[in-house]
């Protein structure tokens, strides 16, 4: 018999029992929870007369609907009452249930993905779920995670439990070492460009190669993050020293006396040598440059200093219409240097790329520059409480401030314009998030999709350059 | 889920076709976080003269004294007597929460659209179908006769009229057991406490720091 995968690893040390429809009752070690996908779920086990299962396995932070903008004033400074009303129920829920939440003015508040391994609250070897699809970030941890809807996070509130499919085993293997100034951002980019934003549809994804084992922890974070980009609900990454260490101290994390057992057990969880994947991606890390997307869709994505593609150059009648039909929203023209696109805005954020690290490379590219004057509004938003405080200490703050970025509190932001911060019509903006849907970061809005140093060079030069030029 | 078993129910009639889901409950009331508290906005564009808005105090508003519901002999109704096509339209489900808080428990018409239908059993309301001459005599006999009254018994599956006629009608199995146990997804879950907690026990012997609280001395910083 042939070895087991991570993710089969992960998925048989949880299964709470087998359904004769070939479902399985999957046991929840770890929910977090946000305001917009909880209300009716606390509203329904309200009205069944229900009690959550355990308590103590949720955690809760708002982050989509927060301002980012002084927090002075409370609850009563979210100008938006159904903003307002999100966040004002989800303390109240967690209140009544005895929750744990970061409330919105706690140092610890921030965006869940954030927030979740910052903590420890996500460990190795735990089942994650939260009702927001990008939980898959904390597969980075060697962690099965993934996002469910509403009616789910009633159903693992009252039986710790999620009833679920087990998904076919896919490996990406990322090989060799990437370049300088090439970072996390960049090989997830890179392997949806390769894989396309289905390719990933109906697997768990593994991403493991010299390249991804040579990323930090919150690097790998960037990638499994984008994994649901690539179609996969769950994105994860074997255990390792890293990983041990990353843990190591944190509230949540195991105390002294189970440490040693802990570290036991997470020493097993990487795939076995003879372990046989579904599918098996390979992609050669030297090859991969500073990546920027284009068009509508994350796969939609060239090197920096390459053109933006034309269509009439793709085959595919299908690919082709789409291709047009995104160039028409992105308002730019086939066959044009992608360092020719001006930007209006940028953005620096969201549970992809807004962890001290991404504001450390960011910083080392703004320090000592300006802001373009071309450039209406370049903006960091901290992940969490705790990254904007550590950043401050370091001084980065100053760095962005001087150069002409505003400093913002922690929560979603300018990822998906719950809250104020959005863009205009028509608007071009470099942003760290990860989804450039149409629409996604405020009506007639243009996303473009970079590494925090990427977005960070725009923002100096006013339009995309390859950082690996300012750097050197 | 609250159980269905045998339900004796005042009737109410709404004698129109295709009766959609934005007319069960309208759109402006789909921005609330909460999925009870839907009833008083039930049928909200029929019931009132004005245009309803959330959280707006439904008391002070002007009923429209036309509207079925708004009449004193079906005050407390539990069963809805409709016509062809009930609950088409988006698939909503705050329209079965509406007409659940509102206080219906049986839908009885000729024929429902399907994503209505699956979302009844959902939420603890039994729709049934029943012939369109079977719908027809019981429309003229709720007219006929005030605090007219059906007995729904879903073990037998029959309805029964106050004169003694009776009407079988067709439920899947699956959705009964559901409803007579005051089953949902979790309540099916929920029938296996035991091997959940038999897991959760072994689970936390094999790793108890998986079960831990934060540490109140860490800053996690
Ligand atoms: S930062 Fe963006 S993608 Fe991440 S949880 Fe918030 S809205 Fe979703």
């Amino acid at each position: 018999m042939s070895g087991k995968t991570l993710y089969d690893k992960l998925w048989d040390a949880h299964v709470v029992r087998a359904n004769d429809d070939g479902s399985c009752l999957i046991y929840i070690d770890r929910q977090l929870v946000h305001e917009v996908t909880s209300p009716q779920a606390f509203e329904g086990l309200r009205l069944a007369g229900r009690q959550p299962w355990r308590v103590d396995a949720n955690l809760a932070t708002p982050d989509h609907n927060v301002p980012t903008t002084d927090r002075a004033a409370g609850l009563a400074g979210i100008s938006d009452p159904i903003s307002k009303l999100q966040v004002q129920t989800l303390d109240a829920n967690c209140d009544e249930f005895g929750i744990t939440e970061f409330k919105m003015n706690d140092l610890r508040q921030g965006i869940v993905h954030v927030v979740g391994p910052e903590q420890g609250a996500t460990l190795p070897g735990m089942t994650v779920v939260c009702g927001d699809s990008h939980t898959s970030t904390h597969g980075a941890l060697g962690a099965l995670a993934h996002g469910i809807g509403t009616s789910e996070v009633e159903h693992v509130l009252a039986t710790q439990c999620l009833i679920q499919k087990k998904s076919k085993n896919m490996l990406v293997k990322v090989n060799g070492k990437v370049g300088a100034g090439v970072t996390a951002k960049d090989i997830v980019l890179a392997i949806i460009g390769e894989i396309g934003t289905a390719g990933g549809t109906g697997y768990a994804i593994e991403f493991g190669g010299e390249a991804i084992a040579d990323l930090s922890i919150e690097g790998r974070m960037t990638v499994c993050n984008m994994a649901i980009e690539a179609g996969a609900r769950a994105g994860m990454v074997a255990v390792d020293e890293k990983t041990i260490e990353y843990v190591k101290g944190r509230p949540y994390a195991p105390g002294e006396a189970q440490w040693p057992a802990a570290v036991a057990a997470w020493s097993e969880l990487h795939s076995d040598t003879d372990a046989v994947f579904d599918k098996v991606v390979e992609l050669d890390a030297e090859a991969i440059k500073p990546q920027v997307t284009w068009g509508t869709s994350p796969e939609m994505v060239v090197a920096v200093d390459a053109r933006v593609p034309d269509p009439a150059a793709e085959p595919d009648a299908v690919k082709r219409t789409g291709m047009e039909k995104a160039l028409a929203y992105m308002g730019l023209k086939a066959n044009m240097p992608v360092t020719d696109i001006k930007l209006d805005r940028v953005f620096i954020g969201s549970c992809t790329n807004s962890r001290i690290e991404d504001f450390r490379a960011a910083a080392a590219v703004v320090k000592g520059r300006k802001v373009a004057s071309s450039v209406k509004q370049a903006l960091v938003v901290p992940g969490s409480g705790l990254v904007k405080a550590q950043a401050q200490e370091e001084g980065l703050d100053k760095v962005f401030i001087d150069a002409g970025f505003e400093w913002r509190e922690p929560g979603c932001s300018m990822c998906l314009a719950m809250n104020a911060d959005r863009l205009g019509e028509g608007e071009h903006c470099a942003s760290t998030s990860n989804r450039n849907f149409e629409g996604r970061q405020g009506a007639g809005g243009r996303t473009h999709l970079v590494s925090p140093a990427m977005a960070a060079a725009a923002a100096i030069a006013g339009h995309f350059t390859d950082v690996r030029d300012m750097t050197a | 889920m609250e159980k269905f078993v045998t339900l004796k129910g005042l009737v109410a009639p709404l004698d129109r076709p295709n009766v959609d889901t934005d007319a069960i409950i309208p759109k402006q009331f789909l921005k609330s976080i909460k999925r009870s508290g839907f009833g008083p906005n039930l049928f909200d564009e029929w019931r009132y003269l004005d245009r309803g808005e959330p959280g707006v105090d439904n008391h002070h508003r002007p009923l429209n004294p036309d509207f079925v519901l708004n009449q004193a002999r079906y005050q407390g109704a539990q069963v809805l007597l409709a016509r062809d096509n009930f609950g088409c339209g988006s698939s909503r489900e705050h329209a079965p929460w509406a007409l659940e808080d509102y206080g219906f428990r049986c839908i009885i018409a000729p024929s429902f659209a399907d994503i209505f239908y699956n979302n009844c059993f959902k939420n603890g309301i039994l729709p049934i179908v029943l012939a369109a001459t079977v719908v027809d005599q019981l429309f003229a006999e709720t007219a006929a006769t005030e605090g007219y009254a059906l007995e729904v018994d879903l073990p037998r599956q029959v309805v029964t009229t106050p004169g003694g006629d009776t009407f079988p009608f067709e439920v899947d199995e699956f959705r009964k057991h559901c409803l007579l146990n005051g089953l949902d997804d979790i309540g099916l879950t929920l029938q296996h406490v035991d091997e959940i907690k038999a897991f959760e026990e072994k689970h936390r012997a094999a790793s108890p720091w998986l079960f831990r609280n934060a540490d109140p001395r860490a800053t996690g910083s």
